[in-house]
């Protein structure tokens, strides 16, 4: 098992710790719900170095993204970073990812720690034009600092001005005296915050540093169970929940970040065209359930009647609502928000309701 | 017990992640603070990390601290088998928590003559105090010999730390 620089970090503040994409990661440290009001109310922190970074680089390094990106990176400014996902050539998803654009020649693509080597195959297999690839997984960590006191926490470690980083930007710059830290006004909560990338000999380093500055906040340590409680809050994709490589995009409702302009040639352009001016028949979608129940992945969603309708992707106890939420896929006459559909759960069929993400 | 080795989802990412918040999986010399947790000593337990409280030919059933600790925050419990007869290891209830879904075993043959109401509305009851508030149910013990093959505090202390 792979163990990030913070292994013992983690250890010692009492995480409980699973495997995750071949990492020991900490699932919690004070308890779920506590992690999570504690990003969503103040800050909190996350170790995720076990994601995937690659380097694209030298005079075809654009050429390269513009294929194989369903977003469009042709309209990227240096300094800002894009949501977009690797279509499959089937009209499914290889994986979903950010590309940052550092200057002409030099991007880098942050990608799902359980699809690295995946990943690395599929962008090597399409890189005719011969872009320059490095794949610096291993040697880069990445800490989240997620929520409304994040700015606040890191501004005393650094004299870039956050403020000026608007979303989805970054700049690259000294933070507790380390240099060269990619520091990015990103994340995977909706609560606010950065991202911060260093080199694995820096980590502890800054993972200590921010948490004396953010003491006065209340900061706390946060593990994958809330991560995936606030993604869901938000209705953020999980990629292998609620995309995967038979889910297109746009099913997904990622139509957002696959762009058809500029003439781009972009691997599956036609087919997803197609479902975009054709229509699809099922499409992801997020629901809050009506009565007290929990929905899970691979539950079946099914009609008044009883008939299966699709399945769940993605559930959970919302903490901020209270109430169990989820998604997944839904054939279309289904998809309208207000529609009334229902959960097995168990042995019982429980009313739920389609509604439009975001839960909160 | 509570199941925690009988996690009821299938495929996907978390599964992996799910199915490894599961007692085997723990590496017990790293997180297990086996000093913080508590196994009084004057209950019965079973293999399923649950306890049971005689009092007579009736008992109190609940899930151990370690049960709840592995589970993490308790979300949801439910129990809907008031008034029926079970065998011992049939489900007669399901806790939920934020990440896992369990179910709760009959530790021995018995009718389930009360539930405890306080959880639908406070679940968390069960990780403040699964001893005490956080109890689960109250059952009708059919037959008394079968006490005999739950473990003793020493024996299931044993058996988390193995």
């Amino acid at each position: 098992m792979k163990l990030t620089a913070l292994n013992e970090v983690h250890k010692k503040a009492g995480a409980k710790m699973v495997e995750f994409a071949g990492y020991e990661m900490p699932v919690e440290y004070s308890g779920i719900k506590d992690e999570h009001f504690t990003v969503r109310d103040k800050v909190g922190v996350f170790d995720v170095s076990h994601m995937g970074e690659f380097w694209v680089k030298g005079p075809q390094a654009l050429e390269l993204v513009k294929k194989i990106s369903s977003n469009d990176p042709t309209i990227l400014r240096p300094g800002q970073a894009q949501y977009t996902c690797f279509p499959n050539g089937k009209g499914g998803i290889v994986d979903d990812f950010l590309v940052y654009f550092f200057e002409p020649e030099k991007y880098l693509m942050v990608v799902n720690a359980a699809n690295i080597e995946k990943d690395w195959e599929w962008v090597n297999s399409q890189n005719d034009c011969g872009a320059e690839l490095e794949n610096v997984s291993d040697s880069i960590s990445q800490l989240a600092v997620q929520g409304p006191n994040a700015l606040s926490t890191l501004q005393k470690l650094t004299d870039v001005n956050l403020n000026e980083i608007r979303f989805y930007s970054f700049v690259v710059g000294k933070m507790a005296g380390l240099d060269d830290i990619i520091i990015s006004a990103t994340g995977y909560t909706g609560a606010g915050g950065f991202e911060l990338y260093c080199k694995n000999e820096d980590t502890v380093k800054l993972w200590t540093a921010v948490f004396d500055a953010g003491e006065e906040f209340g900061i706390k340590p946060v593990g994958l169970g809330a991560r995936d409680t606030l993604r869901l809050e938000m209705g953020y994709c999980l990629y292998g929940n609620d995309i995967d490589d038979t889910t297109s995009p746009i099913e997904a409702g990622l139509g957002w970040i696959t762009k058809f302009n500029n003439d781009r040639r972009f691997i599956d352009r036609d087919f997803l065209m197609m479902q975009k001016t054709e229509g699809i028949s099922r499409r992801l979608r997020g629901f809050v359930m009506l009565e007290r129940g929990i929905p899970r992945q691979g539950y079946e969603l099914v009609d008044s009647s009883g008939l299966v309708i699709g399945k769940v992707t993605s559930g959970t106890q919302s903490p901020v609502l209270g109430k169990g939420i989820g998604m997944g896929y839904v054939a279309r006459e289904y998809s309208a928000f207000g529609t009334g559909i229902f959960v097995k759960i168990r042995n019982k069929t429980i009313p739920a309701e389609i509604v439009k993400l975001p839960f909160i | 017990m509570v199941g925690l080795t009988k996690i009821r989802h299938k495929s996907g990412n978390w599964i992996k992640f799910e199915s490894l918040i599961s007692v085997k999986s723990i590496n017990f010399d790293k997180n297990l603070k086996t000093g913080n947790m508590k196994i009084p000593a004057e209950l019965k337990y079973t293999e399923d990390h649950e306890w049971i409280r005689v009092e007579g030919d009736s008992a109190i059933v609940g899930i151990t601290d370690f049960a709840q600790g592995e589970l993490g925050d308790v979300v949801f419990v439910e129990i809907e088998t008031e008034g029926e007869e079970l065998d011992k290891g049939e489900t007669f209830g399901t806790v939920e928590a934020v990440k896992t879904v369990s179910d709760l075993f009959m530790p021995v043959d018995g009718v389930v003559s009360e539930v405890n109401e306080a959880l639908a509305d406070e679940p968390e009851l069960v990780n403040k105090d699964p001893y005490g508030k956080g109890w689960m149910i109250k059952i009708k013990i059919s037959d008394q010999s079968e006490l005999e093959n739950l473990l003793s505090a020493e024996d299931y202390k044993r058996m988390i730390e193995a």
